[in-house]
C-alpha cells in the first residue's frame, strides 16, 4: 500500500516535466529572445500609457474646484502586489477560537444508556446531563513558506471531571505541488464521508448523527498521511487516499507497525443553475483493530456514501435556503470478540452492521434556522451486542444566529437506544467564534 | 491496493496539461467584466459570483473549487472581502499557481483603501482591517487597477502582451471619456445626502461628492437595533437625503421600511455588473448608477 504512493507521484512529476520541456533548445532560445523583445516593447507601451494617465489625472485634479473632497486616489504603491490579500494576519498565524458550551437534560440516566448492537466507543456517548463545556478549541493556521501550510487545533476536553487539552489536529499541507495534487501529514480528521472532515462547530446540530457516534466514535481523526488529487474537470472531482496509524476508533491499538487503517474516497460536486449545488461521495475505510474498546479484534471494512444538496434563493445561503444531507454507513467485520467487561463469552465477530441519517435544515432568514434529523442504526443479527432491536432517533433543532460569529441553539430529540428505553433530550447550546475569520468547507 | 493503483493511474491520465488559453477566475462580476475589457477572447474568464449574491457570504462550493483548480490567475477584490470562502477554495483546489504570487491578483491591493478602522473589534461587526474593499465603485481607482491587471496579464501570457497593451490603451481612452461624461452629468449630486444599507458605497460617494448621513446596517453582518432605526428615521427626516440606497444583492425590505416612514425614495443600485438590465458592462454599471441617483434627486 505504502509503496504505491511513491511511484505514482514520481510518474506524475515526470510526465509534467516532459510536457513542459520542448526538445530543441535553439528554438527555445530564439523564442525567449523574441519574448524578451516583446516584453520590452510592452513595458515601454505601458510606461507611455501610465505617463499619459498621470498627465490626464493631474489635469482632472486641476479642473476640479469642488469644496467636497473628490481628489483622485493616490497612485498604487509600487510593491502592493501581495501585501493585502485574503490571508489572516500578516505574519502571525491566523488564530481563531471557538467557545462552545451546553445544557442538556436527559430523561434517561446516562449510566443506564445502552445501544442495541452498538456499544459506546470513542466519544460516541450521549451528551453529559446538565451543564457542560462543548468543543471549545483554539486553532492556529498559517502558510509556513511558499510550499507548506500548517494548522494546529487544540481542544479542551473533560474526562471524569479532569480537564486536559488535547491535540485535535496538527498537520502540514503542501501548497505547491503541480497538477492538482496535495499531500497532508500529521494528525487530521480523515476525508471519509461528509461530516468527518468537518469540525463539529460547523454542524447544524449540537451532536453528531448516531452513525458517526456508533461507527467512528463521533469523528475519526488519526495520525497519518493523506494524498489528494482534484481533477481538472468542470464537475468537481476529488480523489483521496490515506494511511493512518490506527490509534482511534475504529482502528484501535496501533500494535501493527503503527499503520492500522487505510482509506480511499471519491467526492464529486457541482452546481445546478445559480441556486442549487450538490456534493456526493463514496468512501472506504479498511481498519485492522486489536483489542478495541468494544472487544473486537480483526479486520473491519467500512463503506460510506454521502450526499448533500443545498438550495438558496439567488445563491445567497445566509439569507434563506434549504440544505439536505444524508449519509449511509455499511460495516463488515471479520474477527474475534472478547468482552472487555468479561460478561459475555468470547466468540467470533463476523457480520455486518449499518447506519444512516437524513437531515434537512431550513434557513428562514439571516437570524433563524430550523432543522430535522432522523437517525437509524441496523445492528444485524449475528454481532455480539445485537438483540433484534435497531436503534433510532428523531431530532428537531432551532438556531438563532446573532451574527456570523455567534449562535444559540435548541435541540429536542427522542432517542430509542434499545427496546426497553427511550431518552427524551433537551439541549441548549451556545457557540461563538472569534479571532481570524474562518473559511468553511462546503 | 489494486483499487489504489487504478485510481492513481486514472488520475494521471486526466491530469496531463492540455489547455492553451489563460484561464482567469474572477471572484466578482466587476473583475470578470474588467478582464473581458482588457483581454477579450485571449483568455477564458469564469466569474464566481453573480450580482444577486453577497460577495461577503459565498460558500466554498465544489463547482468553485473545480474552477479554481483550472485557473492560471485569480482576479479578486482582496482586503478580506472573500476571506470567508476564497482561502478554502485555494486550499482545496490543490492549485499552487494561484495560491500566491503572480497567479493571485487582488484589486484592493493596487489602490489606497478608505475607512481603515482605527480599532478592529468585532463588537463593531464584521469589519475589514484593511479598509473598505468595495474599491470598484471609484472609476479612478478602477483605471489604476486596470493598468496593474493588464500588466499582470501580459506577464503571465507574454504571447498576447501587445494585444493586452493595445486593449488597455483603448479602454483607457474610452474610460476617461466616460468619466468626464459621468462627472459632468453627476454634478448636481455634489453635496447631497444619502442613506445606505451597508457601507458599500464610500468610494462612489467620495467620487461624486455625496454625503452619507446614515446606515441601515451600521455594524456589518449584525442586524440593527430598534433604537438605531428610530434615530435613523429622525436623521433621515431632518437631513433630506436624495435616496435610501441598497445593492441589488441586498434585501430591499429594510430600505423600503425606512422609505415608508420618511418619504425618501428607496433605490436599488446595481452595485456590480449584472445588477440591473443597464449594467451589462462596467460602463453600463456607472451609467445606471448615476441615472438612478439623478432620478431620485429630482
Amino acid at each position: 500500500m505504502r509503496k504505491s504512493f511513491a511511484p505514482a507521484l514520481l510518474l506524475a512529476a515526470s510526465t509534467a516535466a516532459f510536457a513542459e520541456n520542448p526538445p530543441d533548445t535553439d528554438a527555445l532560445e530564439a523564442r525567449i529572445a523574441a519574448l524578451e523583445a516583446q516584453a520590452q516593447a510592452m513595458r515601454e507601451q505601458t510606461a507611455q500609457v501610465l505617463a499619459a494617465l498621470e498627465a490626464a489625472r493631474a489635469e482632472i485634479a486641476q479642473l476640479k474646484s469642488a469644496p467636497v473632497a473628490s481628489a483622485p486616489p493616490a497612485a498604487p504603491p509600487p510593491s502592493a502586489a501581495s501585501s493585502a490579500d485574503s490571508s489572516g494576519n500578516a505574519f502571525n498565524p491566523a488564530i481563531s477560537v471557538i467557545l462552545d458550551g451546553q445544557y442538556a437534560h436527559h430523561s434517561l440516566d446516562g449510566d443506564a444508556y445502552a445501544r442495541s448492537g452498538f456499544p459506546l466507543v470513542g466519544e460516541g456517548e450521549p451528551s453529559a446531563d446538565g451543564l457542560s463545556l462543548g468543543e471549545s478549541e483554539l486553532s492556529l493556521a498559517a502558510n509556513v513558506d511558499d510550499k507548506f501550510y500548517g494548522q494546529l487545533t487544540l481542544a479542551a476536553e473533560t474526562e471524569d471531571g479532569a480537564d486536559s487539552v488535547g491535540i485535535e489536529e496538527a498537520f502540514i499541507d503542501t501548497t505547491a505541488l503541480p497538477a492538482g495534487w496535495s499531500l497532508r501529514a500529521g494528525r487530521f480528521f480523515s476525508n471519509i464521508g461528509y461530516l468527518n472532515s468537518h469540525h463539529t462547530h460547523t454542524d447544524k446540530f449540537p451532536d453528531r448523527p448516531l452513525a458517526y457516534q456508533a461507527f467512528l466514535g463521533n469523528q475519526y481523526g488519526d495520525d497519518g498521511v493523506q494524498v489528494r488529487w482534484v481533477a481538472p474537470t468542470d464537475t468537481y472531482l476529488e480523489f483521496s487516499g490515506e494511511a493512518l496509524r490506527g490509534n482511534a476508533v475504529p482502528a484501535e491499538g496501533a500494535s501493527h507497525d503503527g499503520v492500522g487503517a487505510y482509506t480511499l474516497a471519491v467526492h464529486a460536486g457541482g452546481d445546478v443553475g445559480d441556486e442549487n449545488s450538490w456534493l456526493a461521495g463514496v468512501s472506504y475505510l479498511d481498519a485492522d483493530a486489536r483489542d478495541g474498546s468494544d472487544g473486537f479484534s480483526g479486520d473491519e471494512q467500512l463503506w460510506l456514501a454521502d450526499f448533500t444538496w443545498k438550495w438558496a434563493p439567488d445563491g445567497n445561503t445566509k439569507d434563506g435556503g434549504i440544505q439536505l444531507r444524508s449519509e449511509y454507513f455499511h460495516e463488515s467485520r471479520d474477527g474475534d470478540f472478547v468482552d472487555p467487561d468479561g460478561v459475555l463469552a468470547p466468540a467470533a465477530w463476523n457480520g455486518n452492521r449499518s447506519g444512516a441519517y437524513v437531515e434537512g435544515v431550513y434557513r428562514i432568514n439571516r437570524q433563524w434556522e430550523t432543522g430535522y434529523r432522523y437517525d437509524k442504526l441496523w445492528a444485524g443479527d449475528d454481532t455480539p451486542y445485537a438483540n433484534g432491536f435497531d436503534p433510532y432517533r428523531h431530532g428537531v433543532v432551532l438556531t438563532w444566529l446573532n451574527s456570523e460569529f455567534s449562535l444559540l441553539r435548541l435541540l429536542l430529540s427522542y432517542d430509542r437506544p434499545n427496546e426497553d428505553d427511550s431518552d427524551r433530550v433537551l439541549t441548549l447550546q451556545y457557540q461563538v467564534s472569534f479571532g481570524a475569520h474562518g473559511a468553511h468547507k462546503f | 491496493m489494486k483499487n489504489m493503483k487504478l485510481l492513481f493511474a486514472m488520475a494521471l491520465v486526466v491530469s496531463l496539461p492540455a489547455h492553451a488559453k489563460l484561464s482567469v477566475f474572477a471572484c466578482e462580476p466587476e473583475w470578470g467584466a474588467l478582464v473581458q475589457e482588457l483581454a477579450g477572447d485571449a483568455v477564458e474568464v469564469s466569474v464566481a459570483t453573480t450580482a444577486k449574491q453577497d460577495p461577503h457570504q459565498i460558500e466554498a462550493r465544489p463547482s468553485l473549487i473545480a474552477r479554481v483548480r483550472r485557473a492560471d490567475l485569480l482576479v479578486c477584490t482582496g482586503a478580506e472581502l472573500e476571506v470567508g470562502w476564497l482561502p478554502q477554495l485555494v486550499r482545496q483546489s490543490g492549485n499552487g499557481r494561484i495560491a500566491s504570487g503572480d497567479g493571485a491578483f487582488y484589486a484592493a491591493s493596487q489602490v489606497e483603501t478608505l475607512d481603515k478602522p482605527g480599532t478592529v473589534d468585532r463588537a463593531l461587526g464584521d469589519v475589514h482591517p484593511q479598509g473598505n474593499p468595495h474599491v470598484h465603485l471609484d472609476p479612478h481607482r478602477l483605471l489604476i487597477i486596470a493598468n496593474a491587471l493588464s500588466a499582470r496579464l501580459a506577464q503571465l501570457d507574454a504571447a498576447n502582451a501587445a494585444s493586452y497593451a493595445q486593449r488597455l490603451a483603448d479602454f483607457t481612452t474610452r474610460w476617461n471619456d466616460a468619466m468626464a461624461k459621468w462627472e459632468a452629468k453627476a454634478a448636481p449630486l455634489k453635496g447631497r445626502h444619502l442613506v445606505v444599507h451597508h457601507v458599500s458605497w464610500v468610494y462612489l460617494e467620495r467620487w461624486l461628492g455625496l454625503d452619507e448621513i446614515g446606515q441601515l446596517e451600521p455594524k456589518p453582518g449584525v442586524p440593527p437595533t430598534s433604537s438605531h432605526l428610530s434615530e435613523l428615521i429622525a436623521t433621515t427626516k431632518a437631513q433630506n437625503p436624495i435616496a435610501i440606497v441598497c445593492a441589488a444583492y441586498q434585501d430591499e425590505k429594510p430600505s423600503q421600511w425606512l422609505s415608508e416612514r420618511t418619504g425618501v425614495p428607496a433605490v436599488v443600485l446595481p452595485f456590480t455588473v449584472g445588477g440591473d438590465d443597464q449594467a451589462k458592462d462596467l460602463f453600463g454599471l456607472f451609467d445606471s448608477t448615476i441615472d438612478k441617483l439623478l432620478g431620485a434627486a429630482k
